[in-house]
């Protein structure tokens, strides 16, 4: 027991500052692409021939997307890219309330919007969600896990994972939904007592990630979910602990415009 | 271009060959079924084991390929044949061969005559026209469990369904207990829910998104499937990369088992309530993952391999910045784990639960941790040295018992070996570039590769075709033997030590799955 003191007190504390402070991530962590289509080349569309989900729309043309439901945040787009005209920039807000938001173009930050008044009340200041893997390979899983634990800690937003949908405000879904999982998925969601609030957190479970087009999968969970709308979309592959909890406190309108942005880029 | 060397070297009615090299398709013997399984079995007996075992389409019928391992030797063995509708199941005496004949049976529409547990295994679509091998009406409509589980009768005999929807983050599965009171008389574990068309998306490669499917296989081991895809590439390729790639690849390699064995140690003390090392080896494991982002930007390896060598590189300053770091990070972590491998408490729960005897981890062909904890003295980074650990040797570790307390140990062993290693090598790269792509692929050529992942040996089979593209791809993730293991760690056991059995295991089910 004094031994377990004593490391206790040399451990000192552990959670990250952010949202109060901007979050620290490696010097090569990759955020949003960041594009500027004016150093394209003629005609060049290297990054989109590399890319590997096929995210890069009017490669080398002025309305040059990418389309951060696909994106693997990969660096073989940038790798190919013989201007600069693409590199995977620093910002990890990548959250947000529509499918056409994520793609983006440019340089400009992608915020979600909050959820509305009534429902924001309904969930007071707690969310509780049931998650569904859906082939997901364990990456999105892991870090959903990492959200929890004592550097990232959820549970100081009142935000936690419960193991029954009877308990749960809402389901996270990741994976590219295998036509394996389709049921349990869909009978999971039926589970959760409404309103309920639909999340897809990672590439497969927005897009199909690197699997979409199998004949096994469903492509992700809005078509799988058939008709239920999905209230948040979460990229990356997979998406950092601190974009997940970016998402979901922006979801429950706790984060201003600016609070828990990205401290300005490291020379 | 010049065409890459391909072995063809006989030994019998085997093919010899070694991890990563290439050979000719078409000099893998091709003998009688009877010779086959003769074959295949006195190599089990005699103490070899089956890395793989697969099945293709040609010529309308179906060919079975053995990769059989001599682990003392670091040889491999080749050998196929021919089969019909049915032919005599391998697994009726040899049990390490039963999930590979069931996915067979389920791929290619052939039965295993006398297999004793024959049951689908992912509830995946047939790959040719034949009759359902397990005589299901529609078997593209059925999902996993969809057929009679064992089920023991009797008097206060109970059944506990659990999954594929588990309590907490976890992939789907599911498990079926058949107890009598608190004690577990058998577990059937169901995947499949996780099958995504890994290795059918490999096929016809390689293509821009083959390293992230591979990547994805299991995203807890990306940097081992990566790496044993690229490895194969390089081999059909005739490429070997630089000393200095093949160093940071063994550096990712060994971050991602120091991470998943120290979020492990604090999974396994939360499965006994023993708070202090679940919440730090929580925390610490994200130090191993940070780590492994210093190098590619990435917690899990992500975008660090491409075939040829890999696509960061570090100065020399900021190596040794990231050695010293590992090291005081394990220095940390083996304080939080040894908090909990000294507690007397913790260490009863351990012991002597989800025991797995030597013999019985020896006939199912258990690999990595789970099969040295039984006291079998396997690794690949040894027996089948690649890359790297051909020129650096990380001491491998056993323990005998076979219980959670002997998997613990041994995890925790591992941990100490490879930060050494990965602190070494990263005081002392060696110089030089980090590579460059290499040429097409030999055509008509074979090549096995095997990677140590974290949970034990990964296998990869690539076979190109007449162009050199891949025609046949074969996936082998650990935990496709290990499944068993854990299903026979409950036999006798209490049904509330499942949580606690699992994660000593903590198997993969996308990788099971693909």
């Amino acid at each position: 027991m004094i031994d377990i003191l004593k490391f206790r007190l040399g451990y000192g504390r552990q959670t990250v500052a952010w949202p109060d402070g901007p979050p620290r991530f490696p010097a090569r962590f990759r955020g949003r692409p960041v594009l500027d289509p004016a150093r394209c080349g003629d005609g060049c569309a290297a990054c989109a021939d590399a890319c590997p989900t096929e995210a890069i729309r009017d490669a080398g043309r002025p309305s040059m997307a990418v389309d951060l439901g696909r994106c693997l945040f990969c660096p073989d787009c940038a790798a190919a890219c013989p201007s600069g005209a693409i590199r995977l920039g620093h910002d990890h807000r990548l959250a947000s309330r529509s499918r056409e938001a994520l793609v983006v173009s440019g340089d400009q930050p992608l915020l979600a919007d909050a959820l509305g008044a009534e429902l924001r009340r309904t969930l007071g200041r707690s969310l509780k969600l049931r998650q569904v893997s859906a082939g997901g390979c364990n990456g999105c899983e892991a870090e959903l896990n990492a959200s929890g634990n004592i550097q990232f800690d959820a549970g100081r937003f009142g935000i936690q994972f419960v193991a029954s949908p009877r308990h749960a405000d809402g389901i996270v879904v990741t994976g590219p939904v295998s036509e394996n999982m389709a049921l349990a998925l869909r009978k999971t969601w039926e589970a959760v007592p409404p309103p309920r609030v639909v999340i897809a957190v990672g590439a497969c479970a927005i897009s199909g990630g690197p699997f979409r087009g199998s004949p096994v999968v469903q492509d992700g969970a809005a078509p799988a979910l058939n008709g239920v709308p999905v209230d948040l979309w979460i990229p990356g592959c997979p998406p950092h602990p601190i974009t997940f909890l970016d998402g979901l406190l922006r979801l429950l309108g706790r984060l201003g415009p600016r609070d828990g942005a990205p401290a300005a880029p490291r020379t | 271009m010049e065409t890459p060397a391909i072995s063809s070297r006989r030994a019998g009615d085997v093919l010899e060959t070694w991890n990563g090299e290439a050979v000719d398709r078409a000099a893998i013997p091709v003998v009688p079924i009877a010779r086959f399984r003769a074959l295949v079995l006195g190599v089990l007996r005699a103490g070899g084991r089956l890395s793989a075992l697969f099945g293709r389409e040609e010529d309308g019928g179906v060919v079975l390929t053995a990769v059989l391992a001599d682990d003392p030797e670091g040889r491999l063995g080749l050998v196929s044949a021919r089969v019909g509708a049915s032919y005599p199941a391998l697994s009726s005496e040899a049990p390490a061969a039963q999930a590979f004949e069931r996915e067979i049976a389920e791929q290619l529409g052939v039965v295993p005559e006398g297999h004793p547990w024959l049951k689908p295994l992912r509830f995946e679509p047939q790959r040719r026209a034949a009759p359902d091998a397990f005589g299901r009406k529609d078997p593209r409509a059925t999902i996993p469990g969809e057929y009679p589980f064992f089920a023991v009768e009797g008097e206060e005999v109970h059944e506990v369904a659990v999954g594929p929807v588990h309590a907490g983050v976890i992939e789907p599965g599911h498990f079926r207990f058949q107890c009598h009171g608190e004690r577990v008389f058998h577990l059937e574990i169901v995947l499949g829910y996780q099958h995504r068309g890994a290795e059918a998306l490999l096929r016809g490669g390689p293509g821009r998104r083959s390293v992230a499917v591979a990547e994805s296989i299991a995203g807890d081991t990306a940097v081992g499937h990566a790496l044993a895809y690229v490895k194969g590439l390089e081999s059909l390729a005739g490429a070997t990369p630089p000393a200095r790639a093949l160093a940071l690849r063994g550096v990712a390699l060994e971050l991602e088992r120091v991470a998943n064995h120290v979020g492990d140690l604090g999974a396994l003390a939360n499965d006994v309530g023993f708070l202090p090392t679940a919440s730090y080896c929580g925390a610490l494991r994200a130090d191993f993952l940070n780590a492994s982002a210093e190098l590619c930007g990435s917690r899990f390896g992500r975008g660090l391999l491409v075939p040829g060598g890999v696509r960061f590189d570090l100065g020399a300053e900021e190596a040794r910045a990231l050695g010293a770091r590992v090291r005081a990070s394990w220095e940390k972590a083996r304080a939080a784990a040894s908090l909990l491998l000294e507690a007397p408490s913790a260490r009863a729960r351990f012991e002597g639960t989800g025991t797995v005897t030597r013999e019985v981890a020896a006939e199912l062909g258990l690999v990595g941790p789970a099969a040295r904890a039984s006291g079998l003295d396997r690794d690949v980074r040894r027996d089948h040295a690649f890359g790297i650990y051909r020129f650096v040797h990380v001491p491998v570790t056993t323990a005998d018992s076979g219980d959670v307390l002997a998997r613990a140990l041994v995890r925790f062993l591992e941990c100490e070996r490879s930060v050494e290693f990965t602190a070494g090598q990263l005081e002392h790269l060696p110089g030089g570039d980090v590579g460059a792509a290499p040429g097409p692929l030999a055509p008509d050529a074979l090549v096995v590769t095997l990677v140590e992942g974290w949970r034990g040996e990964i296998a990869h089979v690539a076979a190109t075709d007449a162009a050199g593209r891949l025609a046949t791809y074969k996936v082998k993730d650990p935990s496709f033997h290990n499944w068993m293991g854990l299903a026979m760690a409950l036999r006798d056991g209490q049904i509330s030590d499942f949580p606690l059995c699992n994660k000593s295991f903590n198997l993969s089910y996308a990788g099971h799955d693909l």
